[in-house]
């Protein structure tokens, strides 16, 4: 049963759902189901899920699988704590005193 | 290879948000023939790394009025779309630090109250109440709009693009346009990687590439591509369900439905361009913030962070519809971040425009490119 089968197990998302925003929304890459289903998007950046997520893809959509389909892999490689990158840096005062964002200001 | 066609009725430069609302408008309007082409993915660029956040307290008329009316957009568009797309009036609360902050507020209230806006100056423990966990040292007051908000922006981007495509809009994806032609102050059609399609209409709305699309039509458009970051924590029970703000401070911040705090700054003294990496100052800057500002979110761990571009117009406001010279030319570009949250209002005002050459709004005649003729009188200042 497809919806038994959990795909990405950071954000619980199931093969079946993948399957469904594949068809709903004419998906053709890991990106674009990452989008769209979270699958990927959780703690572990869909170091398991986004070959799968590829073969559902080569599956679904009848071709090859793509070994350059394979989503984007942002930093922290690893979760970091808030407080432990605050600590690197700190002092709030030091931070905010670089001043305001705003390009137009 | 791509089966691009080789004559449209016009085409849309551009797969996020805005390009794929104004063809599901005109689509919806009876324009047939629409090619909306796209150099990544749906979603690939500034739409899909944006903080989702949907307000109406601005400091100019036009930017609350065009975000009012999207507002009242977004409360129908899960029916009219037919799908979920995360839409949550939680509120944005934006903090002032000083007196002076304060009455530069108190201005925009004004402002915003006369067009309507529920919104209102509240008291530092009055911000407290709405969110308990938020540390108040630093702060003199804020403001508070109940019917701001927040929507998933890749559920919303894909569901317009479906429903274009629904109403007969073709979409090619990694298509990249190369080149635009035109002809006695005319457009006769759009040049791409994919081949050649002719045409007598286009849009421009291709966010933090509007510029380069600009230059290859022989425009040179006041948008400039500027970097901006952002993060996302793991999942933890939700706390809050409004975005918090902070011009002085420099940062927004909001969990998501998913459980996720998603948080933005604008990196001081970031130069113009493309460039689109992530970096550990502002990993370190976001953290120091949040943690003063929510201190329970201290062992909280980041997960992710991106970046995207804001198109930067002078004024901070949408450069929207035609423009003098170049006949069949239409852009929606210049939203300065917050295309997203404009998108709805724009779709309707732009496909209005298109499908009628006689259409006359307040707003889009306001936002039109002719308004730097005569200089910059003044420009949006609630911005981070």
């Amino acid at each position: 049963m497809k919806d038994d089968i959990i795909i990405c197990r950071c954000q619980d998302v199931t093969e079946q759902e993948i399957v469904d925003a594949i068809k709903k929304y004419n998906l053709s890459t890991v990106d674009e189901v990452k989008r769209v289903t979270r699958a990927g998007m959780g703690h572990c950046q869909g170091k398991t899920c986004r070959k799968l997520v590829e073969q559902i893809l080569s599956r679904e959509l009848s071709r090859p699988v793509s070994a350059d389909q394979y989503t984007t892999l942002r930093p922290p490689t690893r979760a970091v704590p808030l407080d432990l990158l605050a600590n690197a840096e700190q002092s709030f005062d030091k931070v905010v005193s670089r001043g305001r964002g705003g390009h137009n200001e | 290879m791509s089966n691009l066609p080789k004559t449209a009725e016009l085409v849309i430069i551009g797969g996020g948000v805005i390009g794929t609302s104004i063809a599901y408008e005109l689509a919806k309007r009876g324009m047939k023939d629409i090619v909306l082409v796209e150099g990544d993915t749906i979603s690939s660029g500034s739409t899909g790394r944006c903080g989702g956040g949907i307000r109406a307290q601005w400091s100019t008329p036009e930017n609350v009025r065009l975000a009012m009316a999207s507002v009242e957009r977004f409360k129908s568009l899960e029916s009219e779309l037919e799908t979920e797309l995360e839409f949550e009036q939680g509120g944005y609360l934006i903090l002032a630090h000083s007196d002076q902050e304060l009455q530069q507020f108190e201005s925009n209230v004004k402002m915003q109250k006369s067009l309507n806006l529920d919104v209102d100056l509240i008291t530092p423990s009055q911000a407290k109440e709405i969110v308990p966990s938020l540390n108040i040292e630093k702060i003199t007051g804020a403001t508070w709009c109940p019917s701001d908000g927040s929507i998933n922006p890749f559920l919303l981007n894909f569901a317009y693009a479906r429903a274009a495509r629904q109403k007969g809009v073709k979409i090619f994806q990694h298509t990249k346009v190369i080149g635009i032609e035109h002809k006695a102050q005319k457009i006769t059609g759009i040049n791409t990687d994919q081949g050649k399609i002719s045409t007598n209409q286009l849009v421009n709305a291709a966010g933090g590439y509007a510029g380069f699309i600009g230059k290859l039509a022989g425009l040179d458009l006041p948008v400039v591509p500027h970097r901006h970051e952002i993060l996302a924590t793991e999942q933890i029970n939700r706390f809050f369900k409004n975005m918090i703000m902070s011009f002085e401070y420099n940062l927004y911040f909001r969990q998501v439905m998913d459980g996720g705090i998603v948080g933005g700054q604008t990196n001081p003294g970031e130069l113009p361009g493309t460039d689109i990496k992530s970096g550990l100052t502002f990993l370190k800057e976001m953290s120091v913030k949040l943690t003063h500002f929510i201190p329970k979110l201290k062992q909280v761990k980041v997960i992710r962070q991106w970046a995207g571009l804001y198109c930067t117009s002078p004024d901070a406001q949408p450069i929207l519809g035609k423009i003098e010279n170049l006949a069949g030319y239409y852009q929606a570009i210049g939203f300065s971040g917050h295309g997203l949250m404009l998108a709805p209002r724009t779709a309707v005002l732009m496909a209005n425009c298109i499908a009628d050459p006689d259409f006359q709004d307040e707003d889009l005649s306001r936002l039109n490119l002719d308004r730097f003729k005569h200089g910059i009188v003044s420009g949006e200042r609630s911005v981070v």
